[in-house]
């Protein structure tokens, strides 16, 4: 397979002399293509840092990162749909930037919104849906951005629990139709192992691969499963073990 | 009492719901759990009367106050005359060509400043906002700009322009300018840093940033900033017409101060009640647009 993502012992500091931050220490990691990587980890682990190092929103330290010049496309936590473009719109921006043409602009906004299963509100108003249907527009456009690799920063951290068990189903969906590749930032636990291939756990302040943990559970999974809770629950057991490190 | 089962509606007995809802189904279910049932906007008379009453109110108990006033005596009636004397005098005005004349001049004044400011206040606004030092050196300025009040600047215009109509025009910009240059930097300045780094991830620099990132998201300041300028012009216009008396004009100013030589107080209250109306008609033009836009960003209450 080949290595999408090659990131090669990358530092990030914040600042400089006595008030300096360390976020990343030399980090380590490769994704290849079509992998679901999950980057887990307790606060100040650096992982969303990390997301903004390979988006090339911000600058390494040291180390190097390899991308290949492959294009990017970025999900937060919040959909940040644009309020003053219809859902339609939004998801036709890329395309136009990247000079398509209306009617074909058109047709692609269509499929793609088809994809997220959002058929029919291409006409809305981001304001007028859910957030989950929010969060499958922000998806529809980053598909539209005709990315190699997907970052995804917490995307779903500020859905209720029914909604996310919804959207992990359709984002395996997706990424196994798209032949996506996704690496995903989260802080829980079972969401990792639910959706990765892999789960890559940071320490916290400065952030370090702790362990990469290979899950190779059978898809599609369900978040309550019996093998996802006890290797959430093995996981989980070494981040509290990092988190109790950082007490007094 | 009835005597039969219904037949209908149970077509899916002996399924289990749960085996046969596919993905699609559980995604569609849940769009339409969370989007709720459609609100109805209510009758057309109904909103209207809802958004009438509070002003008939407000009429009422101004011109209430007014009458209580006029007859306790408190100043002789031709110095403070009663509600409806004025508003007699207000009916005969508005059948008088000449007074439409004055309102024409006036708010031909009031476009033609606020226009010159908008343009100005804009160019000023992208520029600041643009370069940092210019930000640094003339931000601050800007501010204490606004909060200079507008007469102070008529001396100096009536010695750079004469009693010309340039003095009054002059004063209008540079009342309300800075608020308009003022709403588009703030509007500039607070563009929510997730959308810029969408903006950013998906390409966008330069022109394409700002044409659709950076002035879609300020919109909604600069309309504030608009709506204050207006304002503004509107302030300073009125004390331009009354200290600057461009000779042969019959501007909305000139009468009031007319009357106030003719120690005519129906007069002078009738063209207070005409400056008003005119301030809430355009004010409200302000709010209709400004009130279009939130709703369609969604920025409206539930």
């Amino acid at each position: 397979m080949s290595t999408v993502v090659r990131i090669d012992d990358v530092t990030k500091q914040y600042g400089s002399g006595s008030s300096a931050l360390l976020a990343l220490d030399h980090v380590s990691l490769e994704v290849d293509k079509g992998e679901f990587v999950c980057l887990l980890g307790a606060s100040g682990c650096g992982k969303s840092t990390l997301l903004s190092l390979v988006a090339g929103l911000d600058k390494i330290t040291t180390g190097t990162l390899d991308i290949g010049g492959r294009h990017v496309a970025l999900m937060f936590q919040e959909a940040a749909l644009f309020p003053w473009l219809s859902v339609a719109g939004n998801v036709e921006l890329p395309l136009k930037l990247q000079g398509v043409g209306r009617a074909e602009r058109r047709k692609r906004a269509e499929e793609l919104l088809e994809i997220v299963r959002l058929s029919g509100f291409g006409h809305k108003r981001p304001h007028e849906l859910s957030g989950g249907m929010r969060q499958r527009v922000a998806l529809a456009r980053a598909l539209a951005q005709n990315a190699d690799v997907l970052l995804m920063d917490e995307p779903f951290g500020a859905l209720d629990a029914m909604t996310r068990d919804i959207l992990h189903d359709e984002l395996e969906r997706i990424w196994r139709e798209q032949e996506l590749t996704v690496l995903f930032v989260t802080h829980n636990v079972r969401e990792a192992v639910r959706l990765g291939d892999r789960v890559i756990l940071l320490s916290s302040r400065p952030g370090r691969v702790i362990e990469d943990f290979k899950i190779d559970h059978p898809r599609p999974r369900r978040i309550d499963s019996p093998e996802v809770s006890g290797q959430a629950a093995e996981i989980t057991d070494r981040l509290r073990a990092e988190v109790a490190r950082h007490a007094n | 009492m009835p005597t039969e089962l219904p037949t209908g509606g149970d077509t899916l007995t002996g399924s289990r719901p749960e085996e046969r809802a596919t993905a699609a189904d559980r995604v569609s279910g849940l769009d339409a759990l969370e989007l709720g049932p459609k609100k109805e906007k209510g009758k057309v008379g109904k909103r209207v009367w809802a958004s009438t009453w509070p002003k008939l109110l407000a009429i009422a108990i101004v011109v209430t106050a007014w009458q209580l006033v006029y007859l306790s005596e408190w100043r002789p009636a031709y110095v403070f005359p009663a509600p409806a004397e004025v508003f007699a005098e207000l009916g005969e005005l508005i059948t008088e060509p000449r007074f439409w004349d004055g309102v024409q001049l006036t708010m031909t004044r009031a476009i033609t400043g606020f226009a010159l400011a908008v343009a100005i206040g804009t160019l000023i606004g992208a520029l600041v906002s643009q370069f940092k030092p210019l930000r640094a050196a003339i931000g601050s300025l800007i501010t204490g700009l606004q909060t200079m009040p507008s007469i102070m600047w008529f001396p100096l215009a009536i010695l750079l322009f004469q009693l010309g109509e340039e003095a009054i025009l002059f004063v209008v910009v540079i009342g309300a300018a800075p608020s308009v240059a003022n709403g588009l930097i703030s509007g500039i300045d607070y563009v929510p840093r997730t959308w810029l780094r969408v903006g950013q991830v998906m390409g966008m620099s330069g022109i394409a940033k700002y044409r659709h990132l950076i002035l879609p998201a300020s919109l909604p300041s600069f309309v504030s900033g608009l709506k204050q300028g207006w304002a503004f012009s509107w302030r300073s216009l009125m004390a331009g017409e009354l200290l600057v008396i461009v000779p042969g004009t019959v501007s909305i100013g000139v009468r009031m101060q007319t009357a106030r030589d003719l120690n005519d107080a129906v007069a002078v209250l009738a063209y207070i009640i005409v400056v008003l109306v005119i301030g809430i008609l355009v004010d409200q033009l302000f709010n209709a647009a400004d009130g279009a836009l939130r709703r369609r960003w969604g920025l409206t209450g539930n």
